[in-house]
């Protein structure tokens, strides 16, 4: 991912350290004149602009930055509670917004969000995880270079279990993150779901997803470690 | 509650996998209210909007369907169940539901029937999960002298020479698992060329999908060798017919709620009053879990299908029985219902079983005693006695049943109750009328 422009270098503690823990790369400009100069070969990723020290300033670099030879996005603008009225009929210069003071876990979302949506950035596009092969664009999975078979549900599952590589998680979770709760089958449709995954995913394969007793499934092990 | 990037999310996984895997074809399958498989075919150009907008087709030849005002209703995809076909990948299959043009289920639509079963039964904190175990004959696709002709003449177990039907069945569960649906087991039964499938345990709403791609699947390979394959309830007097045992179970949360590690044989209160309702309930269901005249050929005495509404845990007389689960797994508690034939509409029956049982739990019905004796060396006066009553003997006895259940009329709804008893009542006043081979045969030298 390139980086994102974080206007201003001195942006508010809270939006740096999500930024950081977040994994998003970015790079502080205070003037304007640095973003033709910082531009990395591909572009800016989107830009973050704090308009807690000066609202005019702030909205100045959004209209910059929204100019036809520019067209940034997406552009998340970080603002003053008490400045959220000033945003009307300025809708058309940011994407998104988060109001100040910060919830740490909200901004974490509206970035994911962000960055999933215009598909740029952190969302992966492909899960490799050894025989497995996952490519998220195309909605296609594979196990040793054989393509599987998987009903839309059972592909969830495993792109799900996949990208947490090494975490457990009960089938309560599964069920609301994959399913959304909205399944006739309840909790123990998981059960079915992962036998039916395990079954496809071939004799050789199926240790992948691990039972682990009394709690719930693992995929795999966590690579970090 | 689907949320609409999750709805997007699934057709794009249709749309992206059909433009991925080549597929020319997407075939549309719905159920009418007799269970009869229905369907229609799209492009993949067509694909989107079917997904969105659903197709627009006239309902009125459809058995069920037809309706005084309007005979327009949409089918409408359900994404999760798209799978490609095992015998062609080049043409992709899909469930769908029926709905009105404004959108809202089409009453006469089985899912949408079993549908708002299960959701009574969620509302409860409830998911209900079948089992079924199909039986089916394998025939010469030509009739013998007006009689099907079996290909083999192997029996329970029976360890046979890998001949044609065997292979059949070995090839229909091959592609029934890439198709998604697990097979428990699959065995030669009883009587000659019948064989078993047995389907491992899902929730209902897509157990009775399962049913609906088993019967195409098993009835469709043995085309392609030539052999006819029917799930018939009873296609030769004087063997085993063909029945669907199911197996049933009712989850709460993550436990199995038909099971208490405190109480006698591990059957809960919640089980116990299940049987009750089902048991209490079972003659005013029977018309739709054995929907047909012959049906009833089935139901008699001397053979593996139930005639007396009782219950116990191991009788195989019994038309429940609750198996006993391993002591390791309490999860596998479950109760076993011996009525149901492989030729029901399977999501009408799931959800008046569904209905009967909650019915008996909300009730709080008394689970009268286990019957361990075998009913069938009884003569019916003596059964008579025990207080045990029989199960419709015929479809007419099944009809009166229905027609006076206001419970079977809640769960199906006003639309298929009335066309069902209506299509039903037709049907027996054709056998009634008709003259067949047994009297030929026996008045008209004679009389």
């Amino acid at each position: 991912m390139e980086p994102l422009i974080l206007y201003p270098e001195a942006a508010p503690f809270h939006v740096v350290k999500t930024l950081e823990e977040g994994g998003y790369p970015f790079i502080g400009v205070s003037l304007v004149s640095r973003i033709s100069q910082l531009e990395p070969e591909e572009g800016w990723s989107g830009a973050i602009i704090c308009a807690d020290q000066n609202l005019d300033d702030a909205f100045f670099i959004c209209r910059h930055l929204r100019t036809k030879e520019r067209q940034i996005s997406p552009l998340l603008l970080v603002i003053e509670r008490t400045n959220l009225p000033k945003l009307e009929l300025r809708e058309d210069l940011f994407d998104d917004f988060v109001a100040l003071p910060l919830d740490a876990r909200e901004l974490q979302i509206r970035l994911q969000r962000l960055f999933f949506r215009t598909g740029r950035g952190l969302v992966q596009e492909v899960i490799d995880y050894g025989p497995l092969h996952v490519n998220l664009e195309t909605y296609q999975a594979s196990i040793g270079g054989r393509l599987l078979d998987l009903t839309y549900m059972e592909y969830q599952l495993l792109t799900f279990l996949a990208s947490h590589p090494g975490r457990v998680f009960d089938r309560e979770t599964l069920l609301s993150r994959v399913w959304g709760y909205e399944y006739y089958g309840g909790a123990r449709t998981v059960d079915v779901h992962i036998r039916r995954l395990r079954a496809k995913l071939g004799d050789q394969h199926e240790t992948l997803i691990e039972t682990v007793r009394s709690v719930g499934y693992r995929f795999g092990k966590n690579q970090r470690h | 509650m689907a949320t609409r990037t999750n709805t997007q999310s699934k057709i794009e996984y249709v749309l992206k996998t059909v433009k991925e895997r080549k597929v020319n074809f997407i075939q549309l399958w719905f159920s009418d209210v007799l269970g009869t498989p229905k369907s229609f075919q799209i492009t993949p150009a067509e694909l989107e909007t079917a997904l969105v907008e659903g197709m627009t087709f006239d309902g009125s030849a459809i058995d069920g369907f037809s309706r005084v005002q309007e005979s327009d209703v949409i089918a409408l995809p359900d994404p999760t169940t798209f799978c490609l076909l095992p015998s062609d990948p080049t043409i992709g299959r899909v469930f769908c539901d029926i709905n009105n043009l404004d959108s809202t289920p089409f009453a006469g639509c089985p899912r949408n029937t079993l549908r708002s079963a299960l959701d009574r039964a969620h509302e409860l904190g409830y998911s209900f999960f079948a089992a079924p175990e199909l039986e089916y004959f394998y025939f010469a696709s030509k009739l013998n002298n007006g009689v099907p002709e079996p290909l083999d003449s192997g029996s329970y177990f029976e360890l046979t020479v890998s001949d044609l039907p065997s292979q059949l069945r070995k090839m229909t569960v091959l592609a029934l698992e890439d198709m998604g649906i697990p097979v428990e087991y699959s065995q030669h039964e009883d009587a000659p060329s019948q064989h078993e499938i047995d389907l491992r345990y899902t929730d209902a709403l897509t157990m009775a999908d399962n049913v609906m791609t088993t019967r195409l699947v098993v009835k469709e390979i043995a085309s392609q060798h030539g052999v006819h394959a029917t799930f018939m309830p009873k296609p030769i007097a004087g063997v085993q017919g063909s029945g669907m045992h199911t197996h049933f179970s009712l989850f709460k949360e993550n436990r199995n709620a038909f099971y208490d590690s405190e109480a006698p044989w591990g059957l809960s209160e919640v089980a116990k009053h299940f049987i009750a309702g089902l048991l209490r309930h079972a003659p005013e269901i029977t018309a739709v879990t054995n929907q047909w005249v012959n049906s009833y050929k089935r139901l008699v005495v001397g053979y593996e299908a139930p005639v007396y509404v009782s219950w116990a845990q191991n009788n195989r007389s019994a038309l429940i029985r609750v198996p006993k689960p391993k002591s390791n797994n309490p999860d596998a508690t479950r109760i076993e219902y011996r009525a149901l034939d492989a030729a029901t509409n399977p999501y009408l029956a799931f959800a008046v079983i569904l209905g009967a049982g909650l019915r008996g739990m909300e009730m709080g019905y008394e689970l009268p005693n286990q019957t361990t004796e075998n009913l069938f060396s009884l003569t019916p006066e003596q059964v008579g006695e025990m207080g045990i009553r029989s199960l419709p003997g015929n479809l007419d006895e099944a009809i009166r049943e229905m027609e006076n259940s206001s419970l079977v009329k809640d769960v199906l709804g006003e639309h298929v109750f009335e066309w069902f008893v209506r299509n039903k009542r037709d049907e027996w006043a054709g056998y009634k009328t008709h003259v067949s081979q047994f009297e030929i045969e026996r008045y008209l030298g004679h009389l």
